[in-house]
């Protein structure tokens, strides 16, 4: 499953624990994606997968008891990613498309995105040292909001301020587009849109993402995989991946559920159980 | 109101002293008298105690009257503290739309004024503007020259005699500026008046400002210097404000004190038919304050709107009464405070919206918001209607609340640093209010000005 990508990057999770508030949510992650792979991610609600993607991006409150997450560059360097903060981790390229993205009341889009791309692109850049040109800015981000089928006018608005479900994940898109990051992790992307909009989303993805990005999508619905033909599909239960496999996965879970998952791994199964009963928040 | 305890033991602020002031100074009896008034009730006065409502969330146990006395003039070429309004910027605010780029280099003014230390250092008017009968400049030398603008309204719009505080300014009010504006003039550029301190130092400095039917002109006041600790300067001031019918006037008070400085402030404004009145207070700086913002909308249709920006730390205290009167009818007033709070300070405003029984058709709005940067900051909001007509829109609301650490988490995720994240979200928390203020060199002071004091939120 650690076929290489085009660019030989690789994001490798080995091991990986995570609790929060002293509650073990993740019990052993494996996890290994290249540059230019695709790789979905399913599971029923609680499973931990969402906990993944905040582990991998740094949340504070997501502690990490045990194991690894390295960025392999091509020359064979690993870089401990667990070491950086989040904003550090976001400069050497990874993304996080969340779930629920929050809201930053006074401050445009356009105006978080300029600064969040001037920093990605320029990890040494020091608070206080030049944004990008807003010329250059401006028509880069209007013709990717063009190509999105964007308004405009949506870059003017307060950073997911009174957003909709649907603008919400879009503007989450724009700034995966914008940002073009090397490990892209879409936390259900396609959750709270409509059934054109998650096509209008899945091919979007698909060609943001091309030969040179990682994804790995986590979803609960196939149609966001239509255009986006993962590699290798996995199954989190009860905080750990029991089974990884081809599209086919993917199709057979869509139409009959997780049963013959509980029933295939009933140590996860029971772990899922129990963590249902001690109310962890999901997603939170 | 306040209650009359025993006078501070000792205070310089004496009668002889008042006399002594009086010799000195060019200013016409009449107003030497109104200063005779106001010592009589100073001298029965003592300093407001925690029993009157605008008072009891304000400290002044360690606040001495007795320490205080003016300096001597400065000497020529003396450094004046310089002002955040005309430090200026070279940058080009740039705009997302492609809006042309709006320059916000210093403007010319229109005039400029300047005290340091209870004197007067600078006293300017643009020649053109006093050829169209704009008066602007020095008070002791203004109101002998054209009471006929000034008298009718000279202390006569703030109450000189409601607290300790209120009498010794009236009495002793020095290096004071006034601008009068002659019906249907309308000045573009903005005035100046800098209020200064040396460490240490006392400044009682007034401000009126007179607008006559139709005109329209932008005062911007702001105040600067003062020791960072300890007794580092006393301000004891008041402003008047009077906005003619159908006049429109910005105004804006920043007070920028370094730290050691106590701020005592009376203002009020009346507005009367038909005038506009845009109102700003920022507030930085001072170890202690206690301002009065009062304004009176006096005749019908008249508008005012008031915007306040706060940003304190350390152990700095801010204390805001404001009022929002409606004597007539169909008049419309909108406050909105925002304050951002850091470390141990402390921010309380208490508001009141009144509306006489007159002012039917009464549209009122108030609203306080906070955001508190650390754990160990408290903000109180107070606000209060009190009306007596009966078809009116009076609403008000209060907010408080924390930066969110998932607002910085999500910031991070994209790129920016915490540090950076938190100024944005601070920003942003501002924006609402910045939005209002349309006075782009104001705007641009307040952002730079709270970008450069915010620190790692706890």
């Amino acid at each position: 499953m650690t076929a290489t990508g085009t660019a030989g990057e690789q994001l490798v999770i080995k091991g990986l624990h995570v609790a929060v508030e002293g509650q073990e949510i993740l019990k052993g992650v494996d996890l290994t994606i290249g540059r230019g792979e695709i790789h979905a991610l399913m599971g029923p609600n609680g499973s931990g997968k969402s906990t993944l993607g905040y582990a991998i991006m740094g949340h504070p409150n997501y502690e990490v008891t045990a194991g690894s997450i390295e960025l392999v560059t091509a020359d064979g360097t690993r870089h401990d990613v667990l070491a950086m903060e989040p904003d550090e981790r976001a400069r050497v390229g990874i993304f996080l498309a969340f779930q629920r993205p929050m809201s930053i009341p006074g401050v445009r889009l356009a105006e978080f995105l300029r600064h969040s791309v001037t920093n990605v692109r320029n990890p040494d850049r020091k608070e206080g040292e030049e944004l990008m040109p807003m010329r250059e800015f401006r028509s880069e981000l209007k013709a990717k909001m063009g190509e999105l089928s964007m308004d405009s006018e949506f870059a003017k608005r307060y950073v997911n301020d009174g957003f909709s479900g649907g603008e919400m994940k879009r503007a989450e898109i724009l700034q995966l587009a914008m940002l073009r990051p090397k490990f892209a992790i879409l936390d259900e992307t396609d959750s709270g849109l409509d059934a054109d909009a998650v096509r209008l989303a899945s091919e979007s993805i698909a060609r943001i993402g091309g030969a040179e990005m990682g994804i790995l999508i986590i979803t609960h619905h196939e149609q966001l995989l239509e255009h986006n033909i993962p590699l290798r599909t996995h199954v989190m239960l009860g905080g750990r991946i029991v089974e990884s496999g081809g599209p086919e996965l993917a199709a057979e879970l869509h139409k009959k559920g997780y049963e013959r998952i509980r029933a295939t791994y009933p140590e996860a199964a029971a772990a899922e159980r129990a963590l249902e009963q001690t109310a962890v928040p999901v997603g939170a | 109101m306040t209650t009359a305890v025993a006078p501070p033991a000792s205070t310089p602020f004496t009668r002889d002293l008042l006399e002594l002031m009086i010799r000195g100074s060019a200013a016409p009896d009449w107003s030497s008298d109104l200063r005779r008034e106001a010592v009589a009730r100073l001298a029965a006065l003592g300093l407001p105690n925690r029993r009157d409502e605008n008072w009891m969330r304000t400290d002044l146990r360690l606040f001495k009257p007795a320490g205080w006395s003016f300096r001597p003039a400065p000497a020529a070429g003396a450094a004046l503290p310089v002002g955040l309004l005309t430090a200026g910027s070279t940058a080009l605010a740039e705009d997302f739309d492609g809006i042309p780029a709006e320059a916000v280099a210093p403007a010319a003014l229109a005039g400029r004024f300047a005290a340091l230390d209870g004197h007067v250092v600078v006293d300017e008017i643009a020649p053109e503007l006093a050829a169209q009968g704009v008066v602007f400049g020095s008070a002791d030398r203004l109101l002998a020259e054209r009471p006929d603008a000034f008298r009718p309204h000279w202390f006569s719009v703030i109450d000189s005699g409601c607290d300790w505080f209120a009498a010794l300014h009236a009495a002793f009010h020095r290096a004071s500026a006034v601008l009068y504006v002659p019906p249907r003039v309308r000045v573009t550029t903005p005035f100046h008046v800098l209020s200064a301190l040396s460490d240490g130092g006392l400044d009682t400095g007034h401000v009126l400002v007179v607008l006559g039917e139709g005109a329209e002109a932008t005062v911007l006041t702001e105040t600067a210097g003062g020791g960072a600790s300890g007794n580092g300067g006393l301000h004891c001031g008041g402003t008047e404000i009077v906005v003619g019918q159908s006049a429109f006037l910005r105004m804006v008070n920043l007070q920028n004190w370094n730290t050691g400085v106590w701020h005592f402030a009376r203002q009020k404004a009346v507005v009367h038919a038909g005038g506009r009145l845009q109102w700003t207070l920022g507030a930085l700086g001072s170890r202690l304050s206690q301002v009065a913002q009062d304004v009176a909308l006096v005749g019908r249709n008249a508008d005012a709107q008031v915007n306040g920006v706060m940003f304190t730390e350390g152990r700095q205290q801010l204390v805001y009464n404001t009022l929002q009167h409606h004597e007539a009818p169909a008049c419309k007033s909108d406050l909105l405070y925002k304050g951002a709070l850091q470390d141990r300070s402390r921010l309380v405003w208490r508001g009141m919206i009144k509306v006489d029984k007159a002012a039917q058709k009464t549209d009122g709005y108030q609203r306080n918001d906070n955001l508190m940067l650390s754990k160990e900051s408290r903000a109180d909001s107070i606000p209060g209607l009190e009306i007596e007509a009966d078809d009116v829109r009076c609403t008000h609301g209060a907010t408080s609340g924390r930066v969110d650490t998932d607002q910085i988490f999500y910031a991070q995720a994209r790129g920016l640093t915490a540090d950076e994240a938190a100024r944005l979200v601070v920003a942003g928390f501002f924006q609402q209010v910045f939005d209002r203020i349309t006075i782009a060199p104001v705007r641009e002071a307040l952002a730079r000005a709270i970008g450069q004091r915010i620190r790692r939120i706890s």
